[in-house]
């Protein structure tokens, strides 16, 4: 019985991620819309564009090889895996060991490269910039990624994300000048990551300095779903990493009733909102950068989680 | 069973005559690479037998070389492991050789010398005592030396050839000298004798300091590495393979053997040095090898990134075993030993598919290439596997060793040493950096050279590679998908090794419950951290075609063909393709100037003219411009002042002989 429950709560965390990742894209466009005084489209466009696009044909260019029409699947495998091992509403789930952060983020490191090789494959210019970039950008934002998982690991003494929500949860954590420093890397990274202003512009189009968008530029039709879906999914899964370390209140421990599950699934729904309207609001707020000044702003991120690093190695109490 | 396994080495020095008596026949490449290939797997075989079920070492010594000395042979362990990485490489180079080898111009100047050189590399390992370890040692780097010269009629190839044997006697005269300290005055130069006569502080330092310069020269730790490059692609690439694979690893058991079992207790700020040095090769090696436009040279400069990784973690595990933390210590050994493993696989396997793609289409200049995907769908497919695998990416085998190290870093803080405590997380960083970078480098030798539009005539024309080569390299991909997804047999298999060197070992992998722990690795505890490489591989995969059938079944599963969209502007040439030059452009300007010194100079025409624009890219070596540019022009210096002793007279002669013996009698009588 309790491996069905398991199972099944499993199986609810890989169904919610998957379909709340597309509203949290909705709902930020929408809120960035109301911030600049349109009325944006509704919630619930991003399922439509989903379906729209799954139904049309797929239109390859002449020399697109397998691996293009294999990638797209590959990369939503990838994103969706990583995406169901962030714990939401609950910790403790039964695969949450099968890989820790670290697994996570290099699972997400192999959804980028093939994502990098797709741009390639047609032989366009256009396919060539935005792989460039891309691997360019993830160069430092893996790395200091790495350092933040190493600062919250050495802080928490586990680099399990379960274990990791469960100790920023109680009442060790306190406030430490390296957690915080760690946030505002994570930040940064994560903002780089999933192509937001000011690092990319995921509403832009012909214009040479857009980056994730040059490189899936020859998806068409269900592959591109997929690819817009795993976006949509790895923005979810950062919102839920920062939810999930940084504010971990609510999520339901490994054994629980189902009163505390119904009560981290409204936590998370209630967080996942916030984070979004922050995004938002950052979003507006700020203007996209040229493509060489991203190595500064990453660069940023990479020396505030070596700092942090390092201040958790010097001493304890940091 | 050691006596055994040095017939089998014998066996492969027989068979270098034959091979020379054979030279012109048709026949000879396949006899010479089979028989390699039946006497490696042999080995391997013997050596996989020791590591698993007979831990104890076992030793003969036959009278040969030094009359007082003989010449001792051993297989405990760390060699049986050594010896498993060496004969699995060469089994794999000499069936892809088969095939490959049909396309050499000049077998008879590869053939003879192959053998000899799998040999060595078997005796460097199996060797005992110090003076047949130096023998084998000069061996090894004569005999490939002698294969990467092979093609010398290519001018570049006979500078290679120099560089590398100008700094191979370099090392091996290191090592020398390293092991005349250890031997002590009483001269016992057998390893058992070593190992008991414990040396004194300084003198271990000063070892340690000769090893690394001697071992780190072969295995290529920057700023030694400045040869591998030159060399490693000048070979024919089933030798390159075997270089950058093997004969690094080679290097690298030379360094443990010493630092972990000969030297005794370690000092903990000998881990500073292998740490700093580790974690600037790294960064170092694949920045470079991102500049390099060469696709063989790529993958040099990739094995130079790797070597640095391995020595992060051995330094990693030299400052554990030296505050006694032998579970730390284990995991970084483990870490270390699962690389060496795991680079030999993916190494192989990208040289021999560079070698495809040479012998395909004639060139390993990647401007050259690009589309082979369509023209060699297999040789791609295998070759995507060892890219992933290179780049430490889940779930195949170079992200699990990758991991193990972050966890062995994680365990750091516990260090008492204040310079450790600032040095771990700097080097953290550089690793992680590296291994970054590494991603962004096999996404452009991988996408430069097999997607896209073909660059060349030659490229257009290629042809799918023979079924021997492609054997080998399936063989290689299949056990990188192994080692990757049952890591826990691989570090179970570590553990007499790391047991020997490091007094204590990671807890056993496999054996726990099924599925919660049978396929997972868990380093310490499974609350800290655990990977299972087998769930993500079969999530993702079962994750992939779920959804691919899903959207099949009931979505659509239509394609039409079209020209590229390319946001509306058609690209006729090819030449507005991405080029390997501009695929590195941005991470040259973020690391390059620094590094390189890289400057771009763009000149561009006064209005009205109709001459082009021109942009220049100068990049410098900043390691060569700085020490061996310097050296060689010292030496040449130095020389031509001592030139005029060509022509003195011979009473000059005799009073210079004169003088020098007073002097070297001064010393000895006022020797203390």
């Amino acid at each position: 019985m309790a491996v069905i429950t398991d199972f099944a709560l499993q199986g609810a965390q890989m169904l919610l991620v998957l379909l709340m990742a597309p509203l949290l894209t909705g709902f930020v466009r929408k809120v960035k819309a109301r911030l600049l005084s349109r009325q944006g489209p509704p919630l619930l466009q991003p399922y439509r564009d989903l379906i729209r696009l799954l139904r049309k044909d797929v239109v390859l260019a002449n020399n697109a090889s397998w691996l293009f029409r294999v990638i797209p699947y590959v990369v939503f495998a990838a994103t969706w895996v990583a995406a169901s091992l962030i714990p939401t509403f609950r910790s403790g789930l039964l695969f949450s060991w099968t890989a820790d952060l670290i697994a996570i983020i290099a699972v997400l490191g192999s959804a980028r490269f093939f994502l990098a090789l797709a741009g390639m494959d047609a032989g366009t210019s256009f396919g060539g910039i935005g792989s460039s970039r891309e691997v360019m950008i993830a160069s430092l934002a893996e790395p200091a990624m790495l350092m933040i998982v190493f600062v919250i690991a050495l802080i928490a003494g586990s680099t399990q994300l379960s274990t990791m929500a469960a100790f920023m949860n109680s009442a060790d954590v306190g406030l430490r000048v390296s957690l915080g420093l760690a946030l505002i890397a994570l930040i940064i990274v994560a903002v780089a990551e999933n192509a937001r202003i000011p690092v990319d512009n995921p509403a832009t189009h012909l214009e040479l300095t857009m980056v994730h968008e040059a490189m899936v530029l020859e998806y068409s039709g269900r592959h591109l779903a997929l690819i817009e879906l795993a976006a949509s999914l790895k923005l979810l899964l950062y919102v839920s990493l920062i939810a999930c370390l940084f504010a971990p209140w609510g999520i339901s421990p490994a054994i629980a009733a189902p009163t505390l599950l119904l009560i981290g699934a409204a936590a998370y729904a209630g967080k996942i909102a916030a984070l979004g309207f922050l995004l938002a609001v950052f979003e507006t707020s700020i203007a996209k950068m040229r493509a060489f000044r991203v190595p500064e702003f990453l660069g940023a991120a990479l020396m505030l989680a070596l700092l942090a690093t390092l201040l958790r190695f010097v001493s304890r109490s940091f | 069973m050691i006596s055994i396994a040095l017939l089998g080495v014998l066996a492969l020095v027989a068979i270098a005559p034959i091979a020379i008596a054979m030279s012109g026949s048709p026949n000879a490449t396949g006899f010479v690479y089979g028989s390699c290939l039946i006497v490696t797997l042999i080995l391997f075989l013997i050596a996989l037998e020791i590591l698993f079920a007979h831990p104890a070492a076992s030793t003969v010594v036959l009278p040969l070389g030094l009359p007082w000395l003989g010449a001792h042979f051993r297989i405990d362990p760390l060699a049986a492991f050594f010896l498993v990485v060496v004969n699995l490489g060469g089994a794999a180079a000499s069936l892809f050789a088969l095939g490959y080898g049909r396309h050499e111009e000049t077998p008879q100047r590869v053939l003879p010398f192959f053998p000899v050189y799998l040999a060595a590399m078997n005796l460097v390992v199996l060797a005992d005592d110090a003076f047949t370890f130096l023998v084998s040692w000069e061996f090894m780097s004569l005999t490939s030396w002698a294969l990467v010269i092979a093609y010398h009629r290519v001018h570049d190839n006979i500078r290679a050839g120099y560089v590398y044997l100008l700094m191979a006697s370099f090392g091996t005269l290191t090592l020398l000298l390293a092991f005349g300290l250890l031997a002590g005055s009483d001269g016992g130069y057998a390893f058992d004798a070593i190992r008991n006569s414990h040396p004194a502080a300084g003198t271990a330092a000063l070892v340690l300091i000769l090893v690394l310069i001697g071992a780190g020269s072969k295995a290529g730790l920057v700023p030694l590495h400045a040869w591998l490059p030159l060399a490693h692609p000048a070979a024919p690439s089933h030798v390159s393979a075997l270089m950058s694979g093997v004969m690094t690893k080679v290097a690298v058991y030379g360094f443990i053997r010493i630092a972990f079992d000969l030297i005794g207790q370690p000092q903990w700020w000998w881990s500073l040095v292998v740490l700093g040095v580790g974690g600037v090769t790294a960064v170092m090696g694949v920045l470079y090898a991102l500049m390099q436009r060469d696709l063989k040279r790529v993958l040099a400069y990739s094995t130079i990134e790797n070597i640095g990784l391995i020595f992060a973690s051995l330094g990693l595990a030299l400052a554990f075993k030296a505050y006694g933390m032998n579970v730390a210590a284990a995991l970084a050994l483990t870490a270390a030993l699962l690389h060496v493993f795991n680079h030999s696989l993916f190494k192989s396997l990208l040289f021999f598919g560079a070698g495809s793609v040479l012998s395909a289409t004639g060139t390993r200049d990647m401007e050259q290439l690009g589309g082979l995907i369509h023209k060699m769908p297999q040789t791609a497919f295998v070759f995507l596997v060892g890219c992933t695998a290179i780049a430490a990416l889940p779930p195949l085998n170079g992200f699990v060793s990758e991991w193990l190290t972050f966890q062995a870093i994680l365990l750091s803080p516990q260090l008492p040493s204040w310079g450790l405590k600032l040095m771990v997380p700097a080097v953290g960083a550089l690793l992680a950096l590296s291994a970054a970078l590494a991603a962004a480098c096999f996404v452009r030798a991988f996408g430069i050279t097999f997607l896209g539009r073909s660059r060349s005539p030659e490229a257009a024309a290629a042809q799918e590679t023979d079924t021997n080569s492609l054997a080998a390299m399936y063989a290689l991909a299949g056990a990188c998908l192994i080692a990757g997804i049952l890591p826990g047999f691989f570090i179970d298999a570590l553990a007499p090794v790391v047991q020997q060197l490091a007094g204590g070992r990671m807890p056993v992998q496999l054996g726990g419950e099924w599925m919660s722990q049978w396929t997972s690795i868990v380093p310490i505890a499974e609350s800290r951290s655990s990977y299972n490489g087998l769930l993500v591989f079969a999530f993702m995969f079962i994750a992939g075609m779920v959804t691919a059938f899903a959207i099949h079944r009931l979505a659509s599963d239509k394609i039409r063909r079209g020209p590229a969209w390319g946001c509306g502007y058609p690209d006729a040439s090819v030449a507005t393709q991405y080029s390997a030059s501009s695929f590195a452009q941005p991470i040259r300007r973020v690391f390059g100037s620094l590094v390189f010194g890289a400057r771009e100079i763009g000149t561009m025409p006064p209005p009205g003219s109709i001459a082009p624009a021109r942009l220049t890219v100068r990049l410098r070596d900043l390691i060569w411009d700085f020490t061996y540019a310097p050296i060689a022009s010292a030496v040449g210096v130095i020389a031509d002042r001592l030139n005029y002793l060509q022509f003195l007279t011979i009473r000059s002669y005799l009073s210079l002989v004169f003088g020098a013996l007073v002097i070297l009698l001064t010393v000895l009588a006022t020797w203390p």
